[in-house]
């Protein structure tokens, strides 16, 4: 199915299954542990070994020695792998770093040996035994010292590296009131619940490997291209994936050595990475340094606007594209936006969580707030007042092989180019009226409880709506059951349960006779879980294939299948009413498609947008911020399960609250690694962080984004949640903070003098 | 992990026999910072006495009008118990302000007193540290030390103890008691029980190698108003950036002692004398010879922030 003009009237939207609160169909499995996680098929294949992994102790350099002749010989050892008698490894194109290191090293923690014996105790002490003569080399461990020596990377997420329309240095040296201000954000780990872990076989020149991974397809590619081997004879599976954020997009170390540990013990091999190696083996969130500057008429319209951002990763590595959302979110004639790429031997840089937004937000968002005091508006109507309906910079580009760009969406240049939708200006008002925004006080540090200074503040958000191909097999059996098989992936969102509503509204039954299976590479290779796309363009390939189901079914019962009827069961056409599961007959009747994007998908801009709303007190002795309550507007097109939807932009909201005052990897710059590599170190929000939450979503679905009118939501939730934290601070103490996380310390040099 | 042998011990005096006479032999209760060690192999016993089973989980009144808390008297039981809440409550407060509620139910008296750092770099097996590895340096001098010592520590540590509990029985004055392998016991004053690092951070007490202990002894109850104050980044299970622990008392004989600052918990009696006079001339006195990190010198300010804030609480 081509979708190429707006949806319109459908099957869907009956909403009798699509939009209701629906639990999780897989909640009971999960909650009684018979969802097996990656490093839990103990029984798909037995006589499965432990590899345990050995990583690099310098972050660059090269291994003189790496002697494991003790390792070889303690108890229950079968094998150990290194990068000496690996065999020749393909280099994944999505791969950054190379995943076996050795002799040379490219950063810490690096993989540089899996050993394999009987028991996960034997593999580990063993691993503990091997020895590595390391020579350390200097490299490049300081952001802001390898500014100067940036380069333009040529393109980021979403489009060009730079960017200009009109006259930025003119307007700004016009403007009567100006900002000009640089901000930073740290390095930041995903931390999901559940490490990377893989069990890999190999049957002859086959491999299967079970492992937890957000894109089956790409995991099965990159596995093909790393081990030298036609595609057809890998399979992946991952049903279940224990988070993501973005970490686990790509083949990482646990695979790799599952799968050398495997071919060298002649029998299947499960590794996980201990939480230490979470950090420095995979990959981060780069931190970044932004200057914005903003001219803006005294009315308060906005008429120079400039963001440039730094970040830094391994050499032939990828920038953060914290400039982009600044190409779309407000108005302003005169612009430009400039992106540099330092080169950093710290670990790879790569996508979390709205990347490019979530960063560029965290510093937009508070420039904004700024600007806003400045000009004596409130921070609400500044926004309101710079709302555009039109693109305001020149259109999005495709940066074809970016991983993080979604969907390539080829920019045709109008200066008339639209959004599809955007209520940005109905989520700003609808959330200053319930969150009582007009109880702020506009002069900061006013407002005390006790010793609680209490602050409102508040942040827009908008993220990339990217659409994606994504194919679905759907089955009708004589049992009336239709079973849905596509390589999605769950991973903690909630696919299972929409794309049973999907399967269920399509083919008119109730949600216990469908059946959902996912993350198989045997199945048809879907969108995959990433870049907030997985729900819209995997439901929509869903649609698809249950489109070609019906008109199958209704050739089947001598229907017409444009105005068959399937409802409660049956299929009704004319007078006549016959129940679905006849046309399975004795048999089954199968149906499978694929739902690709193009004409108006591309023609209009799209994106989600929403408002955050964040009350904090902080304690006027110690500095210590604690969040009251949140409020999220969202607007991102039809939601189809209320309950996950809002579970997703909870949990971003949560991870905006980490961002804005405790998430940092704290680099040392002589050793040239992350220091706080586990969950004690590195602190996300518990739950006494987060007192209460509320969200709501603006009701409309957008028929330009695809025949379910949904959009992206999980990563709108974290967009501008910490500037809008740092706002609230502001608000609460008259401390402006441009450097997250906002600890205390920054906090404690502007608080009320103590008697 | 290193392979180890594991025993158990019916009595404390067997089972510090048992540690003495096994080269590396070490005593195991809760094992909630000890296994994680063994696991990263910053501990590398090759032989476990388990202390579990030796009737030391009770809390008894001393003739004094004390009480008595029993080695193996879990975290969450000595945070709950009414004579502690009633008589002690600084204590409890610490308590409750450590771990979390399942580490509280594992994690015992004499374990938590013998906690290690949490210093990332005592943590990292890559990095120098001469707490782990005599001699090899500090990596944390010159690194990341947000959460480090600003006083007491040395060129060859600057490690923190991280625990709570111990603040608050420094400013109750408890006595640590203790058996040996050959069976001889001793009590220990709590303000001896933790060394300085000096040149061998990697001794942190002044334990024998087969000392246990078997008991921790509360004087009897100092009254006042017992206020424990953990300052951390986040709201709960978070080591802290510095904590208070004070008991304020109107007659005089207010004491404080300061948590998060240093290698053991922080007590100077000649500041406590100061404490009718306000914050500021407290933490003149207590942290005096403080000499900071370039990144922990707000623990200086914090540290009299929070004493201020106690202060204020106190007087409510």
């Amino acid at each position: 199915m081509k979708f190429e003009t707006a949806a319109t009237v459908n099957p869907i939207d009956r909403m009798k299954v699509i939009g209701w609160p629906t639990e999780r169909i897989d909640g009971p499995f999960k909650a009684t542990g018979r969802a097996s996680y990656a490093y839990e098929w103990h029984d798909v294949v037995p006589n499965q070994a432990y590899g345990y992994i050995v990583a690099s102790a310098i972050a660059k350099g090269r291994i003189n020695r790496l002697d494991v002749s003790r390792a070889k010989q303690a108890p229950g050892v079968i094998a150990v792998v290194t990068a000496e008698n690996a065999g020749k490894l393909g280099k994944a194109q999505r791969n950054t770093a190379t995943v076996l290191g050795g002799p040379e090293i490219e950063h810490y923690h690096q993989l540089i040996a899996v050993v394999v014996a009987e028991t996960f105790e034997q593999a580990r002490a063993a691993a503990g035994l091997v020895e590595v003569d390391y020579t350390r080399e200097p490299g490049r461990f300081d952001l802001k010292a390898e500014c100067d020596s940036a380069t333009d990377p040529g393109k980021i997420t979403g489009g060009k590296s730079d960017t200009t329309v009109g006259d930025f240095d003119r307007a700004y040296a016009a403007a009567p009131v100006t900002l000009d201000a640089t901000y930073t954000t740290p390095d930041q780990s995903h931390m999901m619940m559940e490490p990377p872990s893989t069990i890999a076989a190999w049957d002859g020149g086959s491999l299967t490997v079970w492992t937890s991974h957000q894109m089956v397809d790409w995991a099965r590619s990159d596995l093909a291209t790393t081990f030298g081997m036609q595609k057809e004879k890998v399979r992946v599976v991952s049903p279940y994936v224990g988070g993501g954020f973005g970490a686990k997009l790509f083949l990482r170390a646990d695979a790799v050595a599952a799968v050398l540990g495997a071919r060298a013990a002649g029998r299947p091999v499960k590794v996980a990475l201990p939480r230490p190696l979470s950090v420095n083996n995979t990959v981060h969130r780069p931190a970044t340094i932004q200057r914005i500057r903003i001219g803006a008429e005294p009315g308060g319209k906005i008429t120079a606007i400039a963001h440039e951002s730094w970040s830094g990763d391994l050499p032939d590595g990828k920038a953060d594209g914290a400039v982009h959302q600044t190409r779309l979110l407000y108005a302003g004639a005169n612009r430009m936006t400039a992106t540099r790429l330092a080169t950093l031997n710290l670990p790879e840089g790569n996508a979390m969580r709205a990347p490019g937004e979530a960063t560029g937000l965290m510093a937009l968002e508070i420039a904004i707030d700024e600007m806003a005091e400045k000009l004596g508006l409130d921070p609400v109507e500044f926004r309101i007042l710079n709302d555009t309906q039109i693109v305001p910079d020149s259109p999005s580009e495709a940066s074809d092989d970016d991983p993080q760009a979604g969907a390539p969406t080829e920019g045709h240049e109008s200066p008339e180019r639209r959004f599809s939708q955007r209520h940005l200006v109905e989520c700003l008002r609808l959330g200053a009226e319930k969150f009582g925004w007009n109880r702020r006080n506009p002069r900061p540090g006013q407002s005390r409880e006790g010793d609680w200074l209490i602050g409102l503040g508040m942040a827009a958000a908008i993220r990339g709506n990217h659409m994606t191909k994504s194919a679905a097999r759907v089955r009708l059996d004589r049992r009336g059951i239709v079973t849905v098989e596509t390589d999605m992936t769950d991973i903690g969102t909630g696919s299972y349960t929409i794309i049973a509503q999907t399967a269920a509204e399509m083919m008119g039954v109730l949600l216990d006779k469908v059946v959902v299976r996912l993350g198989d590479s045997a199945f048809p290779v879907s969108a995959g879980s990433g870049g907030q796309w997985g729900a819209n363009c995997s439901t929509s390939g869903v649609y698809a294939a249950c489109v070609k189901l019906r008109e199958a079914v209704a050739q089947k019962l001598g229907f017409n299948a444009l105005d068959a009827v399937f409802e409660d069961g049956h299929v009704r056409s004319g007078g006549r009413s016959l129940p679905l599961v006849q046309a399975a007959g004795d048999g089954e009747i199968v149906a499978e498609d694929m739902v690709e994007f193009g004409g108006i998908t591309e023609q209009y801009e799209q994106a989600t947008f929403g408002a955050q709303f964040v009350e904090v007190a902080v304690d006027a002795y110690t500095g210590e911020t604690r969040i009251r309550r949140m409020l999220s507007v969202c607007d991102c097109g039809r939601i189809l399960n209320p309950t996950a939807a809002r579970s997703q932009v909870i949990g971003g909201m949560t991870m905006g609250v980490g961002a804005a005052l405790t998430e940092e990897l704290a680099v040392d710059k002589r050793f040239g690694f992350f220091v706080n590599h586990d969950l004690a170190g590195y602190e996300v929000p518990v739950h006494a962080d987060i007192p209460h939450q509320e969200v709501i979503f603006l009701g409309d679905g957008d028929p330009m984004s695809s025949p379910m009118k949904s959009k992206g939501v999980a990563e709108l939730g974290i967009c501008g949640v910490a500037a809008a934290v740092a706002n609230a601070i502001y608000n609460a103490t008259g401390v402006r903070v441009r450097d997250y996380p906002l600890t205390l310390d920054k906090l404690l040099p502007g608080l009320p003098a103590i008697s | 992990m290193k392979a180890f042998t594991y025993e158990r011990a019916s009595s404390p005096e067997q089972a510090a026999q048992m540690v003495a006479r096994t080269p590396n032999a070490k005593f195991i209760a809760g094992g909630t910072n000890l296994l994680d060690l063994m696991k990263l192999e910053i501990e590398t016993p090759t032989h476990l006495v388990d202390v579990n089973s030796l009737g030391l989980d009770r809390i008894e009144a001393t003739p004094d009008g004390g009480l008595r808390i029993g080695g193996l008297v879990r975290n969450t039981d000595l945070a709950a118990d009414l004579r502690i809440r009633r008589d002690y409550p600084v204590l409890s407060h610490a308590l409750l302000a450590g771990a979390s509620g399942q580490l509280r139910n594992a994690a015992t008296t004499g374990g938590n007193l013998l906690q290690r750092t949490r210093c990332p770099y005592f943590y990292d097996t890559n990095m120098p540290c001469n707490k782990r590895t005599p001699g090899s340096g500090c990596g944390a001098i010159g690194g990341v030390t947000r959460q480090h010592a600003v006083i007491g520590h040395s060129d060859a540590c600057i490690a923190t103890n991280p625990s709570d509990m111990a603040v608050a029985l420094r400013v109750l004055d408890a006595v640590v008691e203790t058996v040996q392998g050959d069976g001889k016991t001793r009590t220990i004053p709590i303000a001896e029980f933790h060394r300085l690092p000096g040149g061998t951070p990697n001794v942190e007490t002044v334990l024998a190698a087969s000392e246990m202990i078997t008991g921790v002894v509360l004087p009897k109850p100092l009254g006042g108003v017992q206020l424990y104050r953990k300052v951390r980044d986040r709201a709960s299970y978070a080591f802290a950036l510095v904590s208070v622990a004070a008991v304020i008392r109107k007659d005089g004989g207010s004491r404080v002692a300061l948590g998060g600052v240093a290698h053991r918990p922080w007590r100077v009696e000649a500041a406590d004398a100061r404490l009718a006079d306000g914050a500021r001339a407290t933490m003149a006195e207590l942290l005096a010879d403080a000499r900071p990190q370039p990144e922990n010198a707000f623990k200086v300010t914090l540290a009299e922030r929070t004493l201020a804030a106690v202060l204020a609480q106190a007087r409510i």
